[in-house]
Formats: structure tokens, sequence, C-alpha cells
């Protein structure tokens, strides 16, 4: 176990000793102390480390992560695991705006709420929430799964490409182009693995399908003088 | 960008480090808004006494002789406390008005920052910390107090320019966002006659707030029809003489934190700002919802 302390090493020590990791390395566990709400911590991370934050961070926390596992004890500010390819990330907290936008793969799992746009432009990734998620969640997203075992916010799924959306709870209001769909097997499968990956007891029977009218995104004839 | 930071003393036993808390908040967001700083203090009270802060780019000629000056004016005894560029004037509450009045006369470059029993506002151009040390607000106690550090979008940086904004007696109001419709706005304010003195957006938010309380909308209110009028993106923290209260416009993009515990409400831009106060890992820490308004007073 590798033990960084943010508070007197600095962020920029600490990107770089985890960047420079190779794939081959015996270094694989990695703490981090007095995190204090900082930004960019463990960003760019390329191979399969796991990392510890022991307390809470600021903005864009595990940002770009790629293979690594990341866990946050504690809440993050915005931005978590903005744009990530791959791996894990666990938040113990709460999730400010924005988590997981525009990620491509892996999966990011908030224990607690996350507020406005949660996997705003998501392309892929799939995003469990424990908690609640505020509004304009899922804007715009392309493909990957968004699971809220709370309640979701206003404008839900707005401008919704080809990404699931599961809540077990109620949904403020459904954003433009968003409905809700049948619940099939398949479905049910998907979310069963995803929850027993971020950890969540709920029942798959217990939550409901939205996703795309695919009415907004695809070129119609009728709406020619519009274009 | 620009950063808010607000504490909110529920322990009287923290009054005293009110300054030096707040001042480690503030510099913690310099990053969000080096142009210029400010604060406003709610504390000592004056039994009876009204304070009004003043600000002068002179103030070695403006101050000297201006408690006497007033007094005469107001026949009314005034004393003043200078501070760097600021001074707190003490004198009658039903003299306030008219020492306005006289000021104008007396020193008409001089300006009135802040009026109340409780408030006090320093403000400036410069860097957070060289802000602090001018004022020495390490030093200040209180019973609440609210601080920004601004980046300019709207307006120039000035001093006039800089947060906290006075909005009524013992009112201040500290904005992080930019309005969108706030020319409209100030023209109708004006003819409403509402008293605007800068191009700078977040004071027409200030000044909107002071029309809907003197047509008879308490804070609260006021607060509330803001998110109908206000264009733009805004997280607004407003000081009055015994509370301290937050609003977030609907979107939200402007980022917010509070914490509460036993013995404070405080609120920052982001959590690094708390990251220091006493029992900050046991306290109670969210993020306010869109708009909603929150408030707490004594």
């Amino acid at each position: 176990m590798q033990t960084y302390n943010l508070a007197s090493d600095g962020l920029r020590g600490l990107n770089a000793a985890l960047q420079a990791q190779s794939g081959e390395t015996n270094q694989t566990a990695w703490e981090v102390v007095n995190p204090k709400g900082n930004h960019a911590i463990a960003v760019g991370l390329t191979v399969a480390l796991e990392v510890t934050i022991k307390g809470s961070t600021g903005y864009y926390c595990a940002g770009m992560n790629q293979a690594a596992t990341i866990r946050v004890e504690g809440s993050v500010g915005p931005g978590v695991a903005e744009n990530m390819m791959s791996g894990t990330v666990i938040v113990e907290g709460d999730a400010s705006q924005y988590a997981g936008a525009t990620s491509h793969g892996g999966l990011l799992v908030i224990k607690g709420n996350a507020s406005s746009r949660c996997g705003i432009s998501m392309k892929g990734s799939d995003i469990v929430v424990h908690g609640n998620v505020g509004h304009m969640s899922a804007f715009m997203a392309q493909a990957g799964n968004l699971v809220v075992c709370g309640d979701a916010g206003d404008a839900l799924g707005d401008s919704l490409y080809e990404a699931r959306i599961f809540v077990r709870g109620s949904v403020k209001s459904l954003g433009a182009d968003c409905v809700e769909k049948e619940m099939r097997p398949e479905h049910i499968a998907i979310l069963s693995d995803l929850l027993e990956r971020a950890g969540c007891d709920a029942r798959p029977e217990d939550f409901r399908r939205y996703g795309s009218a695919r009415t907004l995104y695809n070129f119609d004839i009728d709406n020619i003088a519009a274009y | 960008m620009c950063g808010i930071v607000g504490l909110f003393l529920k322990d009287k036993a923290l009054e005293s480090q009110l300054g030096a808390l707040l001042t480690e908040m503030l510099v913690t967001m310099t990053d969000r808004g080096p142009d210029s700083a400010g604060i406003a203090v709610y504390g000592g009270e004056t039994g009876g006494e009204a304070k009004l802060t003043v600000q002068s780019d002179n103030p070695a000629v403006d101050f000297a002789g201006l408690a006497d000056a007033l007094s005469a004016r107001l026949e009314e005894a005034v004393a003043l406390e200078p501070n760097d560029t600021h001074a707190i004037l003490k004198l009658p509450v039903d003299a306030v008005e008219q020492a306005r009045e006289e000021l104008a006369r007396l020193r008409p470059t001089l300006r009135v920052m802040s009026a109340g029993e409780a408030i006090e506002i320093y403000k400036e151009v410069g860097l957070p910390q060289d802000v602090a040390d001018r004022f020495s607000l390490t030093g200040m106690s209180g019973s609440h107090g609210i601080g920004h550090t601004r980046m300019a979008t709207e307006s120039a940086v000035t001093t006039e320019g800089a947060h906290p904004f006075s909005t009524g007696p013992d009112q201040c109001l500290v904005h992080n966002g930019s309005l969108s419709n706030h020319n409209a706005l100030r023209r109708r304010l004006q003819r409403e006659g509402i008293r605007v003195d800068s191009m700078n957006d977040t004071e027409v938010g200030a000044a909107y707030l002071t029309w809907k309380m003197r047509d008879g909308a308490t804070l609260g209110e006021a607060l509330e029809s803001s998110l109908d009028d206000l264009d733009g993106f805004f997280t607004f923290v407003v000081g009055t003489k015994d509370g301290f209260g937050v609003v977030r416009d609907p979107i939200a993009c402007k980022p917010a934190v509070m914490a509460e515990t036993d013995q404070y409400v405080a609120f920052g831009s982001e959590y690094r700002a708390l990251v220091n106060l006493p029992g900050i890992d046991n306290a109670r820490v969210w993020e306010p919802e869109p708009a909603t308004v929150y408030f707490w007073s004594h």
C-alpha cells in the first residue's frame, strides 16, 4: 500500500506518480490522505490501480479514468469521472453536478445522491446512483445505462439518444423526447447485473425504464421547414 | 467565476473567531476570484446607534475632520473609526438618512458601502489575502458574515464593482454568476425611484431586492420573486441583521455547498472553502437545491 499525503506533497506529484505506473507495477494499491476538497485528484490513470481517497474532493475527481478502480470515502464536487473510458469509480457520499459527463465506458457508483446533469452526454458508461439525481440528468445521453435507485428531478433524459435509464422512485418530469418504455426480460438482466456490481440490493422489478422516443434526433421529412 | 463564502454562527463562543474563520475561507476561494474581494461582517451592535461604512479613494483627506463636520451639520454626536480606505461612522439611527445627504455635500466622492446597526462592509480591488490584510479582517468578531472573491465578467474591476452590495439597512448581497437582463431591469428600477450607481449586474440584483422590500415584500418573498424576474445565472447569498439566506437559479450551474453543525451554518462555492472549519468532518454537508430559498436566523 502506497500512502500519499496530498496536503504535504501536492497534487501534481500525486497524478504524476499514479500516471507513471506501468501495467506491470506491483504498486497497485494507493491511498490518498488529506484531499480536503482539492480538484483533479487521480485523473488520467491508464492502468489497473486501486486508489482510495480518504475524504471529500473538489472538481473533476477521477476524470478520464481508464482501467483503475478509484474509491472516494467522502463526497465529490462537479464532474466526477468525467470522460471515463473504463474502470470503476465509487463515491461513498454525494456527487455534485454533471457526474460521469461524457463517460464512454466503465462503472460509476454513487452511494449517496447526485445533483443536476448526472450522466450528461454519457456515451457508453454505466452509472448507478443509490440515492436521487437532480434535474437534466442523462441530458443528450447517447449510450450506456443510468440507474437511479431513488428519485429523478426535472427533465430526465432530455434530448436522449440511445442510453437506457432505470428509475426506482419518482420522476419529477421527463425531458423532450424521453418516454417510459416496457421493461422486458433483457432489461431486467442488464439491471440485475448493474445493481449487483454496484453493491445495491434493490429489486430490478421495482424499476421503470425510460428511453428515447426517437422523434428528435432522426431526420423527418415532415419537419423539413424547421431544419 | 467568483467565489462565495458565508458563516452563520450558532455558538457564541466562536464569535471572536468569525473574522479569522471567514478570512481563511475567503482566501481559499482566491482562484475563483482574484480581481477583488469583500466581506460583510455583522456584529458589535452599537446599542441603538447606527453604523455607516464609508469608503474613499483618498482617505487621508476625506476622513480628516469628517466626524466633527458631520456632527456639526447633524447636531448629533458622530464618531469615526478609520480602517484603511474604509471608515465606520457611528451616529444615532434616526440621523442616518440626513447623514447620507450631508456626506454627499461634505465629501462628494465618498461612497457609502452600508448602513445599519450591525453590518460593516469592506471591499477593495486586489487579491483576497491582500484585501483581508489591509482591513485586518482576521481580528474581527461577529455573529455572521459573508465574503466574496470576484472574477469580473459584466463590469469593470473597481471598488464599486466588488461585492458585497448593500440592499438596505443591515442587508447585503453577494453573487456568483451573471445576470443577462440587468440593463432593462436597471432602467425599470430607476423609473421606480431605486438608486443604482454602477453598471454592475449584481448591483441591479441587490437593487431589485431593495425595490421588492420597499413595496412590502419580506426578504424571503423578494428572493422568491427574483427567481421569476432575474434572467441569468446566479447563486446569491444574502445577509440580514440576524440571519443569512441562499438561493440558486433553477439551472443551478453555479456551485454551492453548505455545512451545518451545532455550532454554525457555513456556505462555500466549493467544499474546500469549508475544510478547516471546526468539526467539519462530522458536519451535515449538502448542496442547496435549485430554485429554493434557504434562510437561517438567530
